[in-house]
């Protein structure tokens, strides 16, 4: 079963209806639980930087994802819910973040139209599990106004909207999505079969 | 600065008591009146957005149309915008909690203003669309706003209200001629481009649209980010395959349909 965390306001129907549609049983997660319960854990997109972090250190979800993350089984966070993985986001005010990776989420680059919403092409820098079944240069659908601010180690794609975006992430069993697979058609379900490969 | 940014097409759905009006004409489909059938075709299709118009007049009904976005949110999974005659915050969220990914606000926001900015606080800029519907003034010097399905004409001209909509939080301007609509003669591009000049936010163009050479001049001759359609869709005038294959050879950027059908 695979546990989506919910933490407040905003859409997990999109994500956990995705996850139903290619056979995964899912569970919404509010509060701290038994985690052995859960083969793969989601951080979804919804809200902004502080407030998300706010609401998951109140319903004790901070240290179980800390503690999933330890099992070795494998973490999904989605568009905010891969932002919350770094160090420090500057959305709103200075937040810390759930620091499992290093790096900071800071605004994307003035001159274009914010937020970037629409269809880009991925260009894949480092081959993964994850990109089975995907045609060169894949579409997926972004809406965000926040970014990863460096290519880091981790990034094994990248999108360009004014310069280079980070848009795919994995460290071993954490992996971060800066786009949307729920609302990506076709190819943001391969994608999604494809991190439940990973189970 | 690079962007790549796909242009979108996005075919408009009339949705009324839980059903698509208006008819749509797809050939191997018996009923295409069922809008998670339709909702489906397209995205098949290679649409890369939809947007479902509610013109259900009555309130009990509403609960239809949310029972409607669950259902077409279970099996497609594209962007949903869904407006028409939502006048509350309340409303909103029901909507996107049932699986919508934007709102957009027409009639309403020119008489509570505050809807956009309260909606765009509370969900984000990204999920609130402001719907506009204009019309040429009589000196043609420029455009009046009008409501109520176009039915009356508002005391603000279309330049200056965009421009309010950015303001106050609005993600988007999707924006409807209606010298245009109906028509079949193109897009309104002085229209367009007034108002792609006047804001920094997306703007998707609506009304006029009867040909591929349509959908081509108002991506080259304007800034749109998008451009929607209904009729010359559903009765299959306008092949989005081919509109698509047809926009990439004019280099405009749209995304190809990389697999066509289920293959889960």
């Amino acid at each position: 079963m695979i546990g989506i965390i919910d933490y407040g306001a905003g859409n997990l129907n999109s994500i956990s209806k995705a996850f139903e549609h290619i056979g995964f049983k899912i569970e919404i997660i509010k509060k701290n639980k038994d985690l052995d319960r859960y083969e793969a854990l989601v951080l979804p997109g919804v809200g902004a930087f502080y407030s998300a972090m706010e609401k998951l250190k109140k319903n004790n979800l901070v240290s179980f994802i800390n503690d999933f993350v330890q099992t070795g089984r494998p973490l999904l966070g989605v568009c905010l819910g891969m932002q919350l993985l770094f160090e420090w986001g500057y959305e709103d005010k200075k937040a810390r973040g759930l620091n499992l990776l290093k790096g900071d989420v800071v605004k994307i680059k003035a001159g274009l139209k914010i937020p970037h919403m629409g269809w880009n092409e991925l260009k894949i820098i480092q081959n993964d599990i994850l990109f089975n079944n995907l045609r060169t240069n894949p579409h997926f659908y972004f809406v965000h106004s926040y970014k990863l601010k460096n290519v880091t180690n981790d990034v094994i794609a990248v999108t360009e909207y004014g310069d280079k975006i980070p848009a795919v992430i994995r460290r071993d069993n954490i992996i971060g999505l800066q786009f949307h697979p729920e609302k990506s058609g076709e190819n943001g379900l391969k994608l999604l079969k494809n991190f439940g490969e990973l189970i | 600065m690079i962007n790549i940014l796909k242009k979108r097409i996005i075919p408009c759905l009339d949705i009324k008591d839980g059903r698509v009006v208006k008819g749509i004409n797809f050939l191997d489909l018996v009923d295409a009146g069922d809008p998670v059938v339709s909702a489906r075709r397209y995205n098949e299709m290679g649409a890369d957005e939809l947007v479902f118009l509610d013109i259900t007049a009555t309130k009990e009904k509403r609960k239809t149309l949310i029972g409607l976005v669950q259902k077409v949110a279970k099996e497609v999974f594209i962007p949903l915008t869904v407006g028409g005659g939502i006048k509350s915050i309340s409303e909103m969220n029901q909507i996107l909690r049932a699986g919508a990914d934007k709102i957009s606000v027409n009639s309403a926001a020119v008489k509570s203003p505050s809807l956009v900015s309260e909606g765009a606080r509370i969900f984000g800029s990204q999920c609130i669309v402001g719907a506009v519907d204009a019309a040429l003034q009589k000196n043609k010097k420029g455009w009046d706003v009008y409501v109520n399905g176009g039915s009356k004409k508002t005391s603000l001209t279309l330049v200056k209200w965009v421009k309010e909509l950015e303001e106050l939080g609005a993600g988007e301007i999707l924006l409807t001629s209606m010298n245009r609509d109906g028509t079949k003669e193109g897009f309104d591009i002085d229209m367009l481009k007034a108002v792609t000049d006047a804001v920094n936010i997306p703007v998707i163009a609506s009304g006029g649209a009867g040909s591929i050479e349509d959908f081509i001049d108002v991506f080259t001759m304007t800034d749109v980010d998008a451009a929607l359609a209904a009729s010359i869709f559903h009765f299959g005038e306008v092949d989005m395959g081919k509109l698509k294959q047809r926009l990439a050879e004019n280099n405009i950027p749209v995304r190809i349909q990389e697999s066509s059908g289920c293959n889960e």
